[in-house]
Order: structure tokens, then C-alpha cells, then sequence
């Protein structure tokens, strides 16, 4: 099967009153079609400009360098004019907070119909049909009558899925979701990512699910990439990860996640806390914080690379870490 | 959501402000030191005419007794006749006040006209040179004092280029436009100045929001999430900074009047308190303070239309 997002070396930088600093750094991956990709990662990980770069939303001193192929186009050297076309018609894309992502003073009616007039061509009557239908579809009770409501006046877990409405106005292909659930209570998270769930497979449609919950990733994701200080450590498939870390940091995120069943034993913690984007440790980045750590991980940078089919790893001591066990199986 | 619940709201809210501002205008007026007798005769006045006239005047009553007779004569529309000039005070407001609010709308409207596109450009030229350029400009005009502006301009397009009229008001509608440019443009800069630099400000800031950022995201053209996402958000705080400034701009017009010898509401409310003419200054901060609130509740109207989280 061929990707239909193909990233390659995607690197965003921006310029600060002391220079130039990295967010995302040469990062890569593939979404097949209907797949559901997780990107995992503390915060400032680089996990959200990631996302923010493969639609160029990255704002004005940032400069993204690198590929983001969408069914065999670059999106990062297109025109403006056709990003547009891509940008919510084929690759849609919800935020984590959507108090903030949603128009204060306007109608979410009119916030769903301005997403169809730009990549449809019905009229005003079939506009007004189908955003009743999307709110139908995600879950809003008395859609009709609610077309006309603000976005102060939902609830929000409703909000959430009014974003989604939006989003899926237009049937995109790919749903970038940058931690659509983090903002929400427990209950409401686990509707919100069935509703991911089903949206994909009745609309065939892959995600990239940005978050920083494991639990969300076991529960929801295919595969999965996790990002420390703005690269790609470890991918491969989520149950393979989750069986056998080949990276210190995904092994500690792993023990760090409190399990039910058997046994109650002390939850793993990462000592330390992430470097800070201008501070980028020389050698691999999570050398100070790691236990596997030796005098290469503080010289040389390890490079990501396929150590098993689909499996990707960037660690110097990856066989040690793999060796030492999963938490979590 | 229909607004007409908040503006009946709104309007109810009215009765208590406007008896608030008749009881501070009664007082205010009582608090001025002199009084009107002696105003009208002079220092060598004897006391029997002083009473005479105090008592013409109503005013030897106590002031519980004055106070009704002043609230009887607004609740029936009649405020008085002036005491120097012997006119009733409504028709003096009648003949005065159209001067005045045409100078004040006027002069509004040059502001916007001038700080709505200039906010508009800075904020998308930011820190370059349009912005600083604009920004210079209006600091300048700023810092000013509005009488000097007035004598600048007075003197150059005035008395100089012959352009506009040096004074006065003149006769039927254009030719009044062609009176007030001057003194309009002259009390529109300072107004100017604050809204741009607000607008700019909240344009910028609405740049960065996360939701024009979706808007982005959803593949809409630039001008129409400038105008429907950037440009809504950005003039709330904007259009609340307006409204409250045409209560300044009325204090302006006073100052602008005397500098073009314009025959309008603020150089009769100044005459009126130097002759301790009770019932015209009584009468016109009336008529100020209703213009003053009404435009208040307008302001109030047009920011519950913008943002519909007001009007709860």
C-alpha cells in the first residue's frame, strides 16, 4: 500500500531574540490510509509543531524545511492557493482546546458553512442541510436548533465535537488531531476518541492523533512515534512498542503510566526534566536523563535508525533497553 | 439570539441614570460659588433688588422645593427661560445642540475614517516601515494640544490656502460641512491616534489567536478570515473605546468651538457659567448628559451585536 502522508526530514525553526532554535528536528513518518498514527511525547516535545508544519500553520518567524508528501504532492512547496485546497478539503485538522479554536462571535452554524462554501460547491439550502447532518453525525443533540448557538454556549465535550463537525465538513482524507481530548473529563474523552474511531472507518480516513497519554495511544492507535526535544526516537507498530521499547525514554513513559490488575508496584518516573529547545544537550538529547547512558550517548547524535521490519529506533544502547524489558508487558 | 431582550434591558436601566444625572446637574449647578442675582447686578448690588430677583427666580425657596419645581418643569418639557438672555432654555438647546452633535459626529467620523484602514495596514505591516511610519504620525498628532492643532490648521488651510472657512457656521447643510471640517478634523486627530493604536494592537493580537489559526486550517481565503475572524474579534474592544471617547469629544467641542468662534453648545455653556445662568447650564448638561448616555447605550447595542457573549 502506498502512504498517504509521506514526512520526510521536517525540520521547523524559530528565530528568538537569541537565535535560531530547532522546535522539530529531521523528523519522518508514513500514514497509510485509514490509519491512526499516534505521535507521542512530553510537552515541548515538538509533537504540536509537527503537526502545525504539515499544513505550513507554523506563524511568521518560523521557517519549515524538509517534505510533507500528500498522494504524491509537496505540500510544503505548493502555492498558497493550492494548500488552501488541501488544507480542511483533503487534510482537516482539530485542536486540543476548543474554547480557544472556536470563533467566540460566530454562529458554529456559520463556523461549519464557511468550511463547505471553501471546498464544496453546494448552495446556501444544501450547506445549511449538511451542517445540520455533521452535527447529526458527531453526536449534538437538536442539531438544527443549535446551528445558531455560540460556541460559549456548549458544553465542553460538545465543543469538541462541534470541532469536529467543522473539520470533517468536507470529507477530508486525513485528520490531524492535536490532542483532541487532553482539555476534557474522562468520560468525554473516551466518546470523543470512539467517535475518532468511527469517523475513520465509515469515512476511511487516516489520523495523526497527537497526545501525550499512553493510555489513549493503546487505546486508539495502529502505530506510534514518540518525540523527545523535537525528533523521532522510536516507531513501529503500538503493540510491538508497547512489548518491547527499544528507547530509554519510551520504556520510561512507559513505567510511568499506573496500570490496574495484580500487584501493586512503584510507578517508573524519568528523572529530570526536558532540555529547553535553545539548551539541546550535544550527543543524543536524553543522555542526562538517562540510565543506559554512556560516553558515546554525550558525542555522538544516534541516528534513527531500522533495526526490524517497521521498527525504528535512534538510541546507541537500544539492545540493552529492549534486553532490560518492558514495563507494561 | 435576538438582542431586543438586552436592549429593552438596556433602555429600562436608562430610567435610573437619567434621574441620577438630573439630581447631580440640580446640585451641581447650586455648588458653583456666586449666585445669579449678583452675577446680574454687579458687586454693588443692594440686597432688596438681589432678593427681588432671587425671589423672581424662585430661588429663595428651600432647595427640596426648588428640586421639584426643577423635576415638574423637565417631566412637563419646559426647562426655564435664560436669565441673560431671556430665550427659553429649550429653544436655546434647539438652536445650539444640532451645532455642537453635528461637530462631534463629524469629527468621529474622521477618525474612524482615518484609524480603521491606517490600524488595519500598520497591524499587517508591523514593525516595518508603514507601521512605524503611522504610528509616528499619529504620535505626533497625539501629543499636540487641541487648541494649537486648531491654530495650525486655522492658519494653513484657513487664512493661508483659503480653502476653508476661518470661523463661524454657516448657512444650510454643505455649507455647514464646509465650516466644520477644520474644527472637526481638529478634534478627530487625538480620537484618531487612540483608536489606531488600539486596533492595531487587537488585530495583532487576534492574529495569533488559535482560532484563526483553524480558520486557517479550514482552507479559507485570507480576506475572508481577515474580515470575518480577525477584523469582528479585533473591533470589540475598539468600538467599547469609541463609544466612551464621544463623551470626551463633547468636552473637546468646547474648545474647538471658542477656537473657531463656532455658535455651539460648549461657547454657550460657557458663557451661561460665568453669568450664573442657572436654568441653561441646568438645561445643557442635561441635553449633554442624555446625548452622552444614549451614546453609551448605542455603544453597548453595536458590542452586544459583535459579541454575542455580552448580551447574556
Amino acid at each position: 500500500m502506498i502512504p498517504a502522508l509521506e514526512v520526510r526530514n521536517l525540520t521547523t525553526g524559530f528565530k528568538t531574540a537569541n537565535g535560531w532554535v530547532t522546535a522539530v528536528k529531521d523528523v519522518g513518518f508514513d500514514v497509510m490510509p485509514g490509519e491512526v498514527v499516534g505521535l507521542v511525547g512530553e510537552s515541548g516535545s515538538g509533537k504540536s509543531v509537527t503537526l502545525h508544519s504539515i499544513l505550513r500553520l507554523v506563524h511568521a518567524p518560523g521557517i519549515i524545511e524538509g517534505s510533507v508528501k500528500w498522494q504524491g504532492r509537496d505540500l510544503l512547496t505548493m502555492s498558497e492557493r493550492e494548500l488552501r485546497k488541501v488544507r480542511g478539503g483533503e487534510i482537516a485538522m482539530i485542536f486540543q482546546e476548543p474554547m480557544t479554536a472556536l470563533n467566540p462571535v460566530l454562529p458554529v452554524g456559520i463556523q461549519i458553512e464557511e468550511n463547505l462554501s471553501a471546498h464544496t460547491a453546494l448552495d446556501g439550502r444544501q450547506r445549511a442541510a449538511r451542517a445540520r447532518e455533521l452535527m447529526d453525525l458527531v453526536g449534538i443533540p437538536e442539531a438544527a436548533r443549535r446551528l445558531k448557538d455560540y460556541p460559549h454556549q456548549f458544553s465542553g465535550g460538545m465543543r469538541q465535537r462541534v470541532m469536529i463537525a467543522i473539520a470533517l465538513a468536507s470529507g477530508p482524507k486525513l485528520l490531524l488531531a492535536d490532542e483532541p481530548t487532553t482539555a476534557l473529563d474522562v468520560t468525554i474523552q473516551d466518546q470523543i476518541l470512539k467517535l475518532i474511531l468511527d469517523l475513520r472507518d465509515e469515512l476511511q480516513m487516516g489520523v495523526v492523533l497527537v497526545t501525550h497519554d499512553l493510555g489513549v495511544v493503546a487505546a486508539t492507535c495502529d502505530r506510534m512515534a514518540v518525540m523527545y526535544a523535537g525528533r523521532i526516537v522510536e516507531t513501529g507498530t503500538v503493540v510491538n512498542v508497547f512489548a518491547e521499547p527499544h528507547h530509554a525514554y519510551t520504556r520510561g513513559l512507559l513505567g510511568s503510566v499506573p496500570r490496574g490488575g495484580a500487584g501493586r508496584t512503584m510507578l517508573l518516573s524519568i528523572e529530570g526534566t526536558p532540555p529547553g529547545l535553545a539548551s539541546i544537550p550535544p550527543g543524543c538529547s536524553f543522555n542526562p536523563r538517562c540510565t543506559f547512558a554512556t560516553d558515546i550517548c554525550r558525542k555522538e547524535t544516534p541516528m534513527l535508525a531500522e533495526f526490524a521490519p517497521g521498527r525504528l529506533v535512534a538510541c546507541h544502547h537500544h539492545r540493552e533497553v529492549a534486553a532490560a524489558g518492558s514495563p507494561v508487558a | 439570539m435576538s438582542l431586543v431582550p438586552y436592549i429593552l434591558r438596556r433602555l429600562l436601566q436608562l430610567i435610573p441614570t437619567f434621574a441620577f444625572i438630573v439630581l447631580v446637574v440640580f446640585i451641581l449647578v447650586r455648588l458653583l460659588p456666586g449666585d445669579p442675582a449678583s452675577a446680574i447686578l454687579g458687586d454693588r448690588a443692594l440686597d432688596a433688588d438681589v432678593n427681588r430677583i432671587n425671589a423672581e427666580l424662585g430661588l429663595d425657596q428651600p432647595l427640596p422645593v426648588q428640586f421639584i419645581a426643577f423635576v415638574k418643569a423637565i417631566a412637563t418639557g419646559n426647562l426655564g427661560n435664560s436669565i441673560t438672555l431671556k430665550l427659553p432654555v429649550t429653544d436655546l438647546i434647539a438652536q445650539r445642540m444640532p451645532v455642537t452633535l453635528m461637530l462631534t459626529v463629524m469629527a468621529a467620523l474622521i477618525a474612524l475614517v482615518l484609524a480603521l484602514p491606517l490600524a488595519f495596514l500598520a497591524a499587517l505591516q508591523r514593525d516595518k516601515l508603514a507601521d512605524n511610519a503611522i504610528r509616528g504620525v499619529f504620535q505626533v498628532g497625539l501629543s499636540m494640544p487641541v487648541f494649537y492643532l486648531g491654530i495650525i490648521l486655522l492658519t494653513v488651510f484657513g487664512a493661508g490656502l483659503g480653502w476653508f472657512p476661518v470661523g463661524g457656521y454657516g448657512e444650510g447643510f454643505l455649507d455647514h460641512v464646509h465650516h466644520l471640517i477644520l474644527p472637526a478634523l481638529t478634534l478627530a486627530l487625538s480620537l484618531a491616534a487612540i483608536l489606531m493604536r488600539n486596533l492595531r494592537a487587537a488585530i495583532i493580537g487576534v492574529v495569533g489567536a488559535e482560532y484563526v489559526d483553524f480558520a486557517r486550517a479550514k482552507g479559507l481565503r485570507p480576506r475572508l478570515i481577515m474580515i470575518r475572524h480577525v477584523l469582528r474579534n479585533a473591533l470589540i474592544s475598539t468600538v467599547t473605546l469609541f463609544g466612551l471617547s464621544i463623551g470626551t469629544l463633547l468636552g473637546g467641542a468646547v474648545i474647538t468651538e471658542t477656537v473657531f468662534a463656532i455658535p455651539g453648545a460648549g461657547r454657550l455653556m460657557i458663557d451661561s457659567i460665568y453669568g450664573r445662568d442657572y436654568p441653561v447650564v441646568q438645561g445643557m448638561t442635561l441635553a449633554l448628559a442624555v446625548c452622552v448616555s444614549l451614546t453609551f447605550l448605542l455603544t453597548d447595542i453595536v458590542q452586544a451585536y459583535l459579541d454575542p457573549r455580552v448580551a447574556r
